[in-house]
């Protein structure tokens, strides 16, 4: 004990005339070992996760600018109609004498070829890229892991059938792939969401398969397995928490992906019909009119590298975070 | 070596019969009869009807059909044009060489911007340039393709015609005009079609070169006296450059199988465009012969570079697990 030491060592000084030394025990301000009211605080993967993320100034910024679109987007229904107008249908008599206005305190990005607002045409526009980005990729994450899980645990004949699959998907050219699915389906919102969805599931496939093939050696599952865990339990409950962190990254990711997708087919007349707004059918609008009124083209494009490059910004802020090594 | 070429050239096959088999069986379910599309709106003689049904062999079960198909583009036979009545394989060499242009001209952009700024950015990590260069690719990636067309399109071709007084401008449409050579009218779509494909060259660049920077023989390198420059260019990007040299040849592969988004912005003759709007048509015999064909090209490229990678780097070979 220190502090008996301490008095041994005094009562020798004493003697001697030497005045007393006293060694003070310094305690950390927060106590180690010492276990506080309420537990220790809990450090989580996660959490730990999260603080470095938050150090990641794009990132945050990124989330933040996805926040807000995402709340607009949701509650456009609330204030766009009285605030901007109709925007959604054509009113044939309004339209001469609103069309092609410039920016103005009314219409902050100026109207369209039919008088509409290109403001609440563009909120609109990330309520459809949102949706379809949120939608596909869980879709295309749903497959991945199902098909990727059962390709890396049974291995042998059923990995060989998916994984030349996935060869078939990726030997296809993409968008060729996609404008033949949604010739099959006819254009839409579902039909996008399905389309885009079945064509991603290649990725996330082979990014879990190869997680479980690491894993499932590991003797943890093999303990899950003799406590007599079925397979999908082992799959879900024990190997998927494992390779949660790139499946995180890559998802995020692909959101930015498939809205540039969306925009793509939409562009190409293959998507979201009109009169709805879609950034991708507001570009192919706007090519009539690219001489003379250059803003149409320049708002929904905006709008499109914004958004995209937010959820790439993430996607790299969540790999860093959550120390993911990834091929660049 | 010659087992792993041979377990590659056995793979082929089924992912080949898959692609062909995919691509029959989804123009075969999409709505819309090629036949009476021929007649647009007018009606249709049914003896007529029944007889271009018959010759184009679409009277026969979906099954048969495919196996005929192969049968015949086994012998080079791809069929006719329903839309007119051309040879499909006549369309596709009209076609193909404005595609090929294409994809050489973009690649090009793509070896001396992405491999440049890939380079400088390696050179002095996490200085401004880098940073500029790192932001920037990652916009180039979320930049739609069709949108950097137009806005390029708007530049060059408009503004900057409006502001010269049409005595500087770049053609925005076409391949041939007669007032530019025709290397010109390959300038902005080149660089459209360039732009995703170069960040990401430049981002394997800068991540290459950094790490092979690190290494114990480019040490020994400068240990030994060489100047920066020597070690650069004689010892670390040799390494550096293989995976680099991969993900362009794959990308020159992908760029061969037709640019439909670029071809469309800027009305390109290639085969992206035809395939697109063949499929409007539901021409199938040039859908399928066409795209049959470039996904070819696209999976011998892909052969080529894997086997070229693993003769490269002997590690490739044995690694079972990689997927």
């Amino acid at each position: 004990m220190p502090l008996d030491d301490d008095a041994a060592i005094n009562a020798a000084r004493e003697k001697s005339g030497e005045p007393a030394v006293r060694h003070k025990l310094e305690f950390p301000t927060t106590p180690l070992g010492e276990v506080p009211a309420g537990g220790m605080p809990t450090r989580t993967l996660w959490g730990d996760a999260w603080r470095r993320l938050r150090r990641n100034k794009l990132a945050l910024v990124a989330l933040g600018y996805l926040a807000i679109i995402l709340v607009f987007a949701v509650t456009a229904d609330l204030w766009a109609k009285p605030l901007f107008g109709e925007f959604m249908y054509v009113d044939s008599t309004t339209v001469m004498q609103t069309r092609f206005q410039a920016p103005s305190a009314m219409h902050w990005m100026g109207t369209d070829d039919f008088g509409r607002d290109e403001l609440a045409r563009v909120v609109y526009g990330a309520r459809i890229s949102l949706a379809i980005g949120i939608g596909a990729t869980t879709l295309a994450v749903t497959l991945g892991l199902l098909l990727g899980g059962l390709s890396g645990y049974y291995g042998g004949r059923v990995d060989g059938v998916i994984m030349r699959m996935t060869d078939v998907f990726l030997a296809f050219p993409y968008l060729l792939f996609a404008i033949l699915l949604m010739s099959v389906m006819g254009p839409g919102f579902w039909s996008l969401v399905i389309a885009i969805g079945i064509l991603g599931w290649t990725t996330i496939a082979r990014v879990f398969r190869s997680s479980v093939l690491s894993v499932k050696e590991n003797e943890y599952v093999d303990a899950a397995r003799a406590m007599g865990a079925s397979d999908l339990r082992i799959l879900g409950r024990h190997i998927l928490p494992n390779a949660m962190a790139p499946i995180i990254v890559y998802s995020t990711m692909s959101v930015g992906g498939v809205i540039l997708s969306e925009a793509a087919l939409s562009f190409l007349g293959l998507g979201i019909q009109p009169p709805t707004p879609s950034w991708g059918r507001m570009l192919d609008e706007s090519q009539t009119y690219m001489t003379t009124h250059p803003s149409l083209f320049i708002w929904p494009g905006l709008a499109i590298v914004l958004t995209v490059l937010a959820f790439v910004l993430l996607g790299d802020g969540l790999r860093d975070a959550l120390d993911v090594k990834m091929k660049d | 070596m010659g087992q792993y070429i041979l377990r590659r050239l056995l793979q082929f096959i089924p992912v080949f019969l898959g692609v062909t088999l995919v691509l029959f069986v989804l123009t075969r379910v999409i709505p819309g009869d090629p036949v009476k599309l021929l007649a647009g709106e007018r009606s249709q003689d049914p003896v007529v009807y029944e007889a271009i049904t018959k010759a184009y062999g679409l009277d026969k079960p979906i099954l048969v059909q495919y196996v005929n198909y192969l049968g015949s583009i086994v012998k080079g036979d791809f069929g006719q044009s329903i839309a007119t009545s051309r040879e499909v394989t006549t369309i596709f060499k009209e076609k193909y060489p404005y595609t090929v242009k294409l994809a050489l001209a973009a690649i090009f952009v793509e070896i001396i911007i992405g491999i440049g700024a890939g380079v400088i950015s390696a050179l002095r990590p996490y200085s401004f340039l880098d940073a500029l260069v790192t932001l920037s690719t990652s916009v180039l990636v979320s930049l739609p393709v069709f949108w950097l067309g137009m806005l390029l399109q708007y530049f060059f071709g408009i503004w900057l015609k409006r502001w010269t007084g049409a005595t500087l401008y770049l053609p925005i449409s076409g391949a041939h005009s007669a007032t530019f050579p025709d290397w010109v009218h390959l300038i902005l779509p080149a660089v459209t079609l360039a732009s995703v494909s170069t960040a990401y060259a430049a981002r394997i660049m800068r991540s290459q070169l950094l790490e092979v920077q690190g290494q114990d023989y480019v040490r020994t390198a400068y240990a030994k006296g060489l100047s920066s420059r020597a070690v650069l260019w004689g010892h670390s990007m040799k390494n550096a450059l293989i995976p680099v040299v991969t993900f362009v040849a794959l990308d020159l592969g992908a760029m061969l199988s037709g640019a439909i988004l670029t071809e469309t912005v800027f009305n390109w003759p290639g085969i992206g465009y035809t395939i697109f709007s063949a499929i409007g048509k539901r021409d199938w015999p040039v859908v399928i012969g066409s795209t049959i064909i470039v996904t070819l090209v696209f999976m011998v490229i892909n052969l080529v570079v894997d086997i070229g990678y693993a003769f490269l780097d002997p590690r490739i070979r044995y690694d079972e697990s990689k997927a």
